[in-house]
């Protein structure tokens, strides 16, 4: 019998998941994205922002991360992130508008490189997202 | 006749106060709720973070990372944690004269900044002569992790660039409902980390390697460290504050009544008198 995973994710301000027997993790480690499959070796990596998702049988689920970590024992993944959201929990007109302020931000040529910066970073987790929020499943 | 309106005035005044101090012992009791719920939902990730790090710092030598090297303690930053509304017994004060108490046995021979947290700290640490580097003032209204972020990150700056040697942090930690209690606790440097040996250490694929994972984890570390200060400082507050509240509704509830005491004694004796009066009149009258 193939064996599954046990998967936690953690914030510091909730337990955003926990899910028994699941089939495969994906998410966005500091060096390129990786999958781990029941059964993986223990492995700690950091992770960076990114779409990180889960399969449990044949259903994919999918959220964001922002700065953490995640320790991959065979049968059991932790995630401890400083941000993360599930898919059905994003707000999309909040993100679209944080788009919105980001790109024009960006636009402006005046400014110094640490604003130009801080904009580029929240364009991208903009971004992250709405491309998070469209796998969104409607029930 | 005036003695007895007067009493019925303040008897009162001291019912609608009670009405008030029962209210904010109420809105207290619910703030309390959600903050203690707040500190159990900070908890997990706390543990974990604990947890990877002794099992991190045990396979790395850690000695070389600046935020866990102690370097002397020239330049000293007290983070004073209090709450922005007062009302609440003596939460602020313990606080203020626990950092008075710090900031007395080290002025004549460090050099002492303040980071001031919640407004009535700011208020009094202001008027006095010291160097106060941050403040941060109406934060427990949207008390969110960013806050913790901010705070860290700035100490762990102003340590890295050396303007600072160690940072403690002054703040009510909350022991029970009835109880806080005053802790100093330095946050920086980390020195050592209490190691438990008694775990099992699992042999992990490290990407990248441990040292730089550790070295990422201690500033979340320290984050951590500062976001649970301030929902323990939180809950605290909310604590005091109800217990305050209820204090002061029982005691309102002594004065109504023995100021309904006087007043019935008052007004037994003016009927009294009206009586012996009318008596006497017609006594008089019959004689």
């Amino acid at each position: 019998m193939i064996g599954k995973f046990k998967l936690e994710i953690v914030t510091p301000n909730r337990l955003v998941l926990k899910e028994e027997d699941v089939d495969e993790f994906s998410a966005p480690g500091i060096e390129g994205y990786f999958t781990a499959l029941p059964g993986h070796t223990p492995y700690l990596v950091l992770l960076s922002e990114g779409k990180m998702s889960y399969r449990k049988g044949k259903e994919w689920h999918y959220m964001t991360v922002l700065n953490g970590y995640a320790e991959v024992l065979p049968d059991h993944i932790t995630v401890l992130a400083e941000k993360s959201e599930k898919a059905d929990e994003i707000d999309i007109e909040r993100a679209q508008e944080a788009k919105k302020r980001a790109e024009e931000r960006i636009k402006d040529i005046q400014q110094s490189e640490v604003d130009f910066e801080r904009a580029r970073a929240a364009l991208a987790r903009a971004i992250l997202r709405l491309d998070v929020s469209k796998n969104r499943r409607m029930n | 006749m005036a003695a007895l309106i007067d009493l019925r005035q303040r008897i009162k005044g001291v019912k609608s106060t009670q009405k008030i101090t029962k209210a904010m012992k109420m809105v207290a009791a619910a703030r309390m709720r959600r903050a203690q719920s707040d500190i159990l939902a900070a908890r997990p990730y706390a543990t974990h973070m604990r947890d990877m790090l002794d099992s991190l710092t045990r396979r790395v030598n850690p000695t070389n990372h600046p935020l866990l090297r102690v370097r002397g303690d020239e330049n000293i930053e007290l983070v004073i944690v209090t709450g922005d509304k007062g009302l609440c017994g003596s939460f602020n004060t313990n606080i203020i004269k626990q950092s008075e108490d710090f900031l007395e046995a080290r002025k004549s021979d460090k050099k002492l900044y303040l980071n001031l947290v919640g407004r009535k700290g700011r208020d009094f640490f202001k008027k006095r002569n010291f160097n106060i580097k941050h403040e941060y003032v109406g934060i427990y209204n949207d008390l969110n992790y960013d806050y913790a972020i901010q705070i860290a990150d700035q100490m762990i700056q102003e340590y890295t660039e050396k303007q600072l040697d160690a940072v403690y942090m002054v703040y009510n930690e909350f022991k029970s409902v009835l109880q806080q209690r005053v802790v100093v606790e330095r946050l920086l440097p980390i020195g050592e980390i209490d190691m438990d040996s008694s775990n099992d250490d699992v042999d992990y694929i490290y990407e990248p390697t441990e040292t730089e994972i550790l070295e990422q984890l201690i500033p979340l570390h320290i984050r951590t460290q500062v976001w649970r200060v301030l929902l323990e400082s939180n809950a605290a507050e909310q604590a005091a504050r109800m217990n305050a509240m209820e204090n002061a509704t029982n005691n309102a509830q002594d004065i109504i009544e023995s100021l309904t005491l006087k007043m019935n004694k008052l007004r037994q004796q003016t009927i009294t008198t009206q009586l012996i009066e009318v008596v006497s009149g017609a006594d008089a009258l019959k004689g």
